[in-house]
C-alpha cells in the first residue's frame, strides 16, 4: 500500500467572508490577490512538498484548478517539475491534469515527459474533466468535455508511443507534425491514475483500460457500489480487478490533542469547504453531463435547484441579504456529520488510526491519499499533522494493509491478473464494517 | 383553437421533426435558444392566414441531434437543404433570438430563400455597444427571468414558466442548453464573417427589438440595419426579449402589416 501526501495548497490570506458572500470559491475576484504572500505561499507550498518526502511518504499528489483561491495550483505541471528536481524518491502523482480545459494536448505530452525525464521516472500522470466552472474559465465548450478528453487522451498515448514526425487530423485536435522531442522516462509511459466523484462514464473508461481510479474523498456506500462497477467491467475485458485498480483521496488533519485537531480541521470548511467549490450555475454547465447524469439529476428531488419552479420565480435570489456568519453556523452540523461518516477525519492519532483503518478494509484501496486542511491554518499546525501522521499513523495503516493484502498499482500492474472466462471475480470492497460503523 | 400536427421527416438526409399549424401561405418559424415553447396566442393570430412551419431544432430532444453540424453555419445549411426539399422557398421566416441568427446565415448562403424575413431580436451578429447575454453561466432560472422585462407582469410568461418544473421539462431546458452550447460557444452566439456574408442582401427585412430586452442588445440590430440593405426597425417599447409574449397584440400586429406588404 502507498500513502500519498496531498493539498489544495489553499490561498490563506483571503478573508472568509469574501469567499461566503460570492456563494462559492470560483468567481472570487482578483482584486484580493496578495503578490508577497502568494510568493510565500507558492515557496511554502513546494517546501512542504519535500518534507512530506522527507517523512517517506510515498506518494506527493499534486493539482490545478483555475480562477478561485480554493487551490493555488494554477498550473501544476510547473510545481511537478520543481519537486521532480528536489526530490528523490517519492512518486508525484498528478490528479490530475484537465485535458478538456488545456486544449493543447501535444504541449501536454511534452510537459509531461520533461517531468518524467527530470524525475528519472517518478511522474504517475493522472487525467480530469475539469471542474464544471473550469469549463468557463478556459472557454472550453462544456457540450464537447468528454470527446476532448478522451480525444487527448488517446492523442497523448500515440504522442508518447508512435515514432514521429506524423500527422494528425482528429475531431478536435489538428497537429501538422507531431515529433516531440522529449519523451517520457518510464516506458512505455508513465502509469496514469484516474480521480474522479464517481461519474459512471469516467469509471467504465478507467476499467477498459485498466487505470486506477481514485475516489476524491466520495461517501463509502455509493463508493463500494462504483468499485464493483469498476470490477465487473474489468471481468468484462478480461482481468480481475484488485486493490491495484483503486485509489482513495481523504480529507484529514491531525494534532496532538483532539481540541486542537477539532478547531484547526474546521478549516476544511473554510468558505463552506468544497461543497462551496462554485456556485450551481458554474458547476454544470450546459452539456458537461451526459445525459443520463441529467435524467437523474432531473429526477431528484431536489432536481429543479438549477432550474425554475414557481416558487423560486419569484424569488428575488439577487437581493437576499448575505449572513456570513450564519451561513457559517450553518455548516457546523455539517462538520460533525462529515466526520460521522468518515469523509472528514479528524483528530489525535489515538481517535484517527481506528477510522482510517476502517477506510482501508471497507475500500481496500492500493494507495490512500492524505489530503490536507484547507483555510488559515498556521504553518507549524500543517506540518505537525504530517509528522503526525507519518511517524504515529503510517506504521500502523502499512501493517494493517499488509494484513488485508491491499497491493499498489506500482507493486502490481493494474490489469495484469487475469480472470479465466466462467470464473467469478473476488469482492473488491468488504462493506461488513459499514455496520459496526453505523454506515451501512 | 387551431389544430397542429408534428411530423418526423426523412429530409435532407437526416429526420427532422416539423410542428405544423394553420391555413394559407407557409411561414417558417426558427425558435429560440431555449427550444419550442408551446402554441402561444401570437402564433394562434397568425395562424388564421397562415400555416406555420416549425422545425424542432436537432438536438433539442425531440429531432435527432446531428453530430455534423457544429456550428449555427452547418444548422443552417441543413434547414435551407429541407427548406429546399420541401419545396418552400422562397418562404417568409420568423427567426427568434438564436433562430434569427439561423435565418441571417441561410439568407447569406441563399438570398432567394426566404421572400421576407422578421428577425425577432436576432444573435448572430457582434453587437457594435453592449454584449449579448451570457447564457451559459447562469440558471434557467435567471436566464428566463432575463428574458422579459416584467415577468410577473406576463400572463403567458407565468403560463409557460410559472409552474412546477417536471424532470422532463428540465432535461428540456438541458438539452437545448447543451445543444446551444455545442454550436454557438465560440465565438459566443455569433459569426464574425456573417456581417460580411450578409452584404448585398436586399431581401425585405423587419428587425423587431424591445426596449428593454437584456439578452440581446440594441448594437446587434444596428449590426444588422447596417448588413442587410433596406431593412427596417421595429422597436416595442417596455418589452424585453420577448415581445411576442410581452405584449402580443402589438407585436403581432406590426410583424402581419409587415408580412402583408
Amino acid at each position: 500500500m502507498k500513502l500519498g501526501y496531498f493539498t489544495e495548497r489553499p490561498v490563506r490570506w483571503i478573508p472568509e467572508e469574501v469567499i461566503l458572500r460570492n456563494g462559492g470559491h470560483f468567481a472570487v475576484s482578483n482584486s484580493y490577490f496578495d503578490r508577497e504572500k502568494a510568493a510565500d505561499d507558492y515557496n511554502y507550498y513546494i517546501d512542504e512538498n519535500l518534507y512530506a518526502e522527507e517523512l517517506a511518504f510515498d506518494i506527493i499528489a499534486l493539482n490545478e484548478h483555475h480562477g478561485n483561491p480554493f487551490c493555488m495550483g494554477s498550473v501544476m505541471n510547473v510545481e511537478a517539475g520543481i519537486l521532480a528536481r528536489l526530490t528523490k524518491k517519492a512518486r508525484i502523482l498528478l490528479i490530475g491534469n484537465p485535458l478538456p480545459v488545456i486544449k493543447h494536448p501535444l504541449r501536454m505530452a511534452e510537459e509531461l515527459a520533461e517531468i518524467d525525464l527530470i524525475s528519472r521516472g517518478r511522474l504517475i500522470s493522472g487525467w480530469v474533466r475539469g471542474a464544471g466552472s473550469e469549463q468557463f474559465f478556459n472557454n472550453a465548450n462544456p457540450s464537447y468535455n468528454r470527446e476532448y478528453f478522451e480525444e487527448a487522451h488517446d492523442f497523448i498515448v500515440q504522442a508518447w508511443t508512435r515514432p514521429g514526425p506524423w500527422r494528425y487530423e482528429g475531431k478536435h485536435f489538428h497537429y501538422r507534425h507531431v515529433n516531440p522531442w522529449a519523451l517520457p522516462y518510464q516506458k512505455p509511459y508513465p502509469p496514469m491514475w484516474i480521480p474522479g466523484t464517481l461519474s459512471p462514464e469516467t469509471v467504465r473508461w478507467c476499467a477498459e483500460k485498466a487505470y486506477p481510479y481514485f475516489g476524491l474523498g466520495t461517501s463509502l456506500g455509493p463508493t463500494c457500489d462504483l468499485w464493483d462497477f469498476y470490477a465487473d467491467e474489468a471481468a468484462k475485458h478480461g482481468y480481475e480487478a484488485g486493490s491495484e485498480n483503486f485509489g482513495y483521496v481523504l480529507p484529514t488533519f491531525v494534532a496532538e490533542t483532539e481540541e486542537r485537531a477539532q478547531e484547526l480541521g474546521k478549516n476544511f470548511l473554510f468558505g463552506g469547504g468544497q461543497n462551496s467549490f462554485a456556485r450551481p450555475e458554474h458547476t454544470l454547465p450546459p452539456g458537461y453531463n451526459s445525459k443520463e447524469a441529467i435524467r437523474k439529476l432531473a429526477h431528484q428531488p431536489q432536481g429543479s435547484w438549477l432550474g425554475i419552479s414557481g416558487e423560486k420565480m419569484r424569488q428575488q435570489t439577487e437581493d437576499v441579504e448575505i449572513d456570513p456568519a450564519a451561513i457559517r453556523e450553518k455548516l457546523i452540523p455539517g462538520y460533525q456529520r462529515a466526520q460521522k461518516a468518515i469523509q472528514l477525519v479528524i483528530g489525535s492519532p489515538k481517535s484517527v488510526i481506528p477510522k482510517l483503518k476502517a477506510i482501508l478494509s471497507v475500500l481496500r484501496p492500493g494507495s490512500l491519499v492524505i489530503f490536507s486542511v484547507q483555510g488559515p491554518v498556521p504553518n507549524k499546525d500543517r506540518q505537525t499533522s504530517m509528522r503526525l501522521i507519518a511517524q504515529e499513523i503510517m506504521p500502523v495503516l502499512k501493517e494493517h494493509a499488509k494484513s488485508i493484502d491491499l497491493v499498489d498499482a506500482i507493486e502490481r500492474k493494474p490489469g495484469a491478473r487475469k480472470l479465466t472466462a466462467g470464473t467469478s471475480r473476488r469482492p473488491v470492497s468488504d462493506r461488513g464494517p459499514l455496520k459496526e460503523l453505523g454506515l451501512a | 383553437m387551431i389544430k397542429t400536427s408534428e411530423e418526423t421527416l426523412n429530409i435532407a438526409g437526416e429526420k427532422l421533426v416539423i410542428l405544423k399549424g394553420g391555413a394559407g401561405k407557409p411561414l417558417l418559424i426558427f425558435h429560440d435558444e431555449l427550444g419550442y415553447p408551446g402554441w402561444m396566442s401570437w402564433n394562434e393570430t397568425i395562424a388564421h392566414d397562415r400555416t406555420l412551419f416549425i422545425p424542432l431544432q436537432p438536438g433539442y430532444g425531440k429531432t435527432p441531434k446531428l453530430e455534423w453540424v457544429r456550428t449555427y453555419r452547418d444548422l443552417a445549411g441543413f434547414y435551407s437543404q429541407a427548406v429546399r426539399e420541401l419545396k418552400l422557398d422562397p418562404v417568409d421566416v420568423i427567426g427568434y433570438s438564436a433562430g434569427g441568427f439561423i435565418a441571417a446565415e441561410m439568407i447569406a448562403a441563399d438570398p432567394k430563400i426566404f421572400s421576407k424575413m422578421v428577425l425577432v431580436a436576432p444573435m448572430g451578429l457582434k453587437p457594435s455597444e453592449g454584449e449579448i447575454m451570457d447564457i451559459f453561466p447562469i440558471t434557467m432560472r435567471t436566464h428566463l427571468r432575463a428574458t422579459v422585462a416584467d415577468p410577473y407582469n406576463t400572463p403567458e410568461f407565468l403560463k409557460l414558466y410559472g409552474g412546477e418544473m417536471t424532470p422532463e421539462v428540465f432535461e428540456a431546458f438541458e438539452d437545448a442548453r447543451a445543444e446551444s452550447a455545442r454550436i454557438g460557444w465560440e465565438p459566443y452566439m455569433h459569426n464574425p464573417a456573417l456581417p460580411y456574408l450578409l452584404r448585398g442582401t436586399r431581401t425585405p427585412t423587419l428587425l423587431v427589438w424591445g426596449t428593454k430586452d437584456r439578452v440581446v442588445p440594441r448594437g446587434c440590430i444596428d449590426e444588422y440595419k447596417k448588413a442587410i440593405t433596406g431593412a427596417r426597425v421595429a422597436t416595442i417599447e417596455n418589452v424585453g426579449h420577448r415581445p411576442e409574449i410581452e405584449n402580443s397584440n402589438e407585436f403581432v400586429k406590426i410583424v402581419s402589416r409587415f408580412l402583408s406588404e
